[in-house]
């Protein structure tokens, strides 16, 4: 259970206030216009933008002041998620092992999460030999392999076309069940898709969390100036 | 906490860097100036010399510059076999050996070089190289390729949808788009070479001297190891920091000393200045005003190479573990310096821009003599001093991968745990590889080519090639001297195209 109390985010002239809610396990979209403060948001659940008032809490503890690997959060960026200079095998490797002194059973459970997202085979290469949706697979590897409850997807599939996005989402559902996942996305079909509840930001707020079919099918007034009906 | 340990592993190597930095320029001259005794001391000489450093320089600056621009203009507009070769050429004078340099210009322009040759042929009176006009003549040699770059920079920086906006509307290209970027472009190359020209050293020792060529930096050199007026000295070291601070502020101000950067291979596609001649003319002109005395310093020093004895390969062998050490040093500044994201970090890391090494070599040597013979330890204090001079340098080059790294990876890193050394070795320093070995080449060469600091502490068996070189010029054997400039131009072209050819390999970027 990731719990909101009281919490405002500042940055510069920006500040997000976020309505107290507690997420379970399972899907959450965080939908709004681009600068709302989406990317701000789950920044400060993975622990790079500090929470200037209130707390977040994991299973009733606070990790508001927590240092980034020590939360129980994994996180997807927008890009530079793999280094280009380490092989894919390296880079998911990296989530155990940060001095990459990488042992043979470490090496088994890479290729395994490799398979996994569809790499089978692909640990030696370097990300510039992998194409945009295959490196997502790898970045997503990587979270599989460090095998933490919370997952912060900030925006990952973002360049990928519609076709591939979907086949994304479909594959972190499927790979990432029994975790909660929180996904940042502008495009309503990708939040439709992924299902689960949605927390929609706009003007410095963000809603509780609701469920996004039941959203979609009646919008409150902010989605549907966002939608453009 | 992971930031922790990470300021921790910046901490210590900053913090020995900026105490060597701050020791080594401002140390030195409190030394300096606690040995000075009062400023009432400058006498007629002394006046003389500080007019002469002032006026070089100006004169340097502006026939460099005024040569400069249409060079650039010709070679942003015209595309021609060898055009990125004369270009990394105009990047060659600033890692070759001054003292080679001057050797080529001696040939041509010299007693009995090339140009007076000619002149005699038609019955004119030889002209000397020596004064005034060869020490400007060989600051234009080694700046005009520098100001000719920076320009360049400028004119390649317009966009091509100017130009064609321009064509379009039939409107002078001159007024509207060139007159602007060499407003902002021409005052920053004119500081620079400015104070390229009030510090330089060498070029004043070999084509300068006597009473009315002789720089501050000279009169610096001329009253330690001739007079040992060490107050006179020190006196003249207070003048020539206060000219450079100066300098280097104003040039800090008007524009970072670039010049060494990347992305000159493209032309601009241009629909004015049909008279492509009058742009051939320049490359032909600037290309031969290079190429001419390298080359001929370059055949002589094949012939000098059969002079080549022992003493000659003693001082290659000691001027490469100097260049070595000094190398190794200024890059392990300059990496802790650009992982110390402080405005502090910026101020040392062009620091020692403002200082001469002539200063710096008087200080350490008045604070040394009471303690040691100053011999014992000269090629020690060449290293440590060289690889402060080219600290700001080797800083510039790096700095800009370093923040990429940080800014790219860092919430990765962060994500991961990787803090610290690790991720030093896993992040930072593969993401900077092809920056570091070009710093490591260009702060290897600088010091293989230094000429300053150890003609002042090097006895007998200590001299450098380029040293050598001198004490072989100054006896009037040339061939003996393009020997061994032969041999110093080779290895520190080597060492060079090593260092960044190791950064090169393999690199992922």
């Amino acid at each position: 259970m990731l719990t909101f109390e009281n919490v405002a985010l500042t940055q510069g002239a920006f500040t997000l206030s976020v309505e107290d809610d507690a997420l379970p396990f399972g899907r959450v979209c965080v939908v709004g216009p681009s600068g709302c403060g989406k990317s701000t948001l789950l920044s400060a659940i993975a622990g790079f933008v500090p929470v200037g008032q209130g707390r977040i809490l994991w299973e009733g503890r606070d990790i508001s002041g927590v240092d980034p690997a020590a939360r129980p959060v994994s996180m997807v960026f927008q890009d530079n998620n793999l280094f280009p200079h380490l092989s894919i095998a390296q880079n998911v490797a990296l989530a155990v092992e940060p001095r990459l002194a990488i042992s043979a059973a470490t090496q088994r459970r890479v290729d395994d999460v490799l398979a996994r997202v569809g790499l089978d085979g692909f640990g030696a290469r370097k990300p510039a030999a992998l194409s945009g949706g295959q490196q997502s697979r790898a970045a997503l590897a990587r979270v599989l392999l460090a095998d933490r409850p919370v997952v912060l997807l900030d925006e990952p599939f973002a360049a990928l076309g519609p076709g591939l996005r979907h086949e994304m989402l479909e594959l972190v559902k499927d790979v990432l069940k029994g975790k909660l996942v929180m996904m940042v996305t502008h495009d309503p079909s990708d939040a439709q898709r992924f299902g689960g509840s949605t927390i929609l930001i706009d003007a410095g707020h963000a809603a509780r969390a609701q469920d996004t079919a039941a959203m979609f099918a009646d919008p409150p007034e902010v989605l549907k100036t966002y939608l453009g009906q | 906490m992971a930031q922790r340990a990470v300021a921790i592993v910046r901490f210590i190597p900053g913090f020995l860097t900026v105490a060597l930095v701050l020791g080594l320029t401002l140390g030195t001259l409190v030394a300096v100036i606690v040995r000075a005794e009062g400023f009432g001391g400058l006498g007629p000489g002394e006046w003389s010399a500080i007019r002469f450093t002032l006026s070089q320089a100006v004169v340097s600056a502006l026939v460099s510059v005024g040569f400069a621009i249409p060079v650039a203009r010709a070679l942003s507009r015209r595309d021609f076999w060898g055009r990125s070769f004369l270009i990394t050429l105009m990047g060659a004078p600033f890692l070759l050996p001054v003292i080679v340099a001057i050797l080529g210009l001696v040939a041509v322009f010299g007693r009995g070089g090339l140009l007076n040759a000619i002149l005699a042929s038609v019955g004119v009176e030889p002209a000397s190289i020596y004064g005034f006009h060869g020490v400007v003549l060989a600051h234009v040699f080694f700046n005009l390729p520098l100001a000719t770059r920076m320009i360049l920079q400028g004119w390649l920086a317009i966009p091509a949808e100017r130009f064609r906006l321009a064509a379009s509307l039939n409107a002078p290209v001159g007024p509207l788009l060139e007159w602007p970027m060499l407003r902002r472009t021409v005052p920053g190359a004119l500081l620079v070479i400015f104070l390229i020209c009030l510090t330089s050293f060498a070029v004043a020792l070999t084509l300068g001297g006597g009473p009315r060529a002789t720089t501050v930096e000279l009169s610096i050199y001329q009253a330690v190891l001739f007079d040992f007026d060490l107050g006179r000295a020190a006196l003249l070291a207070c003048v020539q920091f206060v000219f450079c601070a100066l300098a280097a502020v104003l040039a800090y101000v008007a524009s970072p000393p670039a010049g060494l950067g990347a992305g000159l291979d493209r032309v601009v596609t241009r629909w004015d200045g049909r008279w492509a001649g009058f742009d051939y003319l320049w490359i032909i002109l600037a290309a031969a005003f290079l190429l001419i005395p390298l080359g001929m310093v370059l055949a002589r020093g094949l012939q000098g190479l059969l002079l080549v004895d022992w003493p000659v390969l003693a001082a290659a062998w000691r001027s490469t573990w100097v260049a070595l050490g000094s190398t190794a040093l200024c890059v392990s500044m300059a990496l802790a310096l650009a992982l110390w994201r402080s405005r502090w970090a910026q101020v040392i890391g062009v620091l020692p821009l403002a200082t001469s090494s002539l200063v710096v070599g008087t200080g350490l040597f008045l604070i040394l003599f009471p303690f040691v013979s100053p011999r014992q330890v000269a090629l020690l204090v060449t290293l440590i001093i060289n690889a402060a001079l080219a600290l700001p340098f080797a800083y510039r080059i790096i700095l800009p991968a370093v923040r990429a790294s940080l800014d790219d990876f860092g919430r990765l890193s962060a994500q991961l745990g990787l803090s610290g050394w690790a991720r030093f070795r896993i992040v930072i320093l593969p993401r900077i590889r092809r920056p570091l070995g070009f710093a490591a080449g260009v702060a290897a060469a600088l010091s293989m080519g230094d000429l300053g600091v150890i003609t002042l502490f090097a006895g007998e068996g200590q001299a450098t090639l380029p040293l050598l070189m001198y004490r072989l010029m100054g006896a009037y054997q040339m061939d003996a001297a393009a020997g061994v400039g032969f041999i110093l131009v080779t290895l520190s072209f080597a060492l060079f195209w090593v260092f960044d050819r190791g950064g090169r390999v393999r690199a992922d970027v």
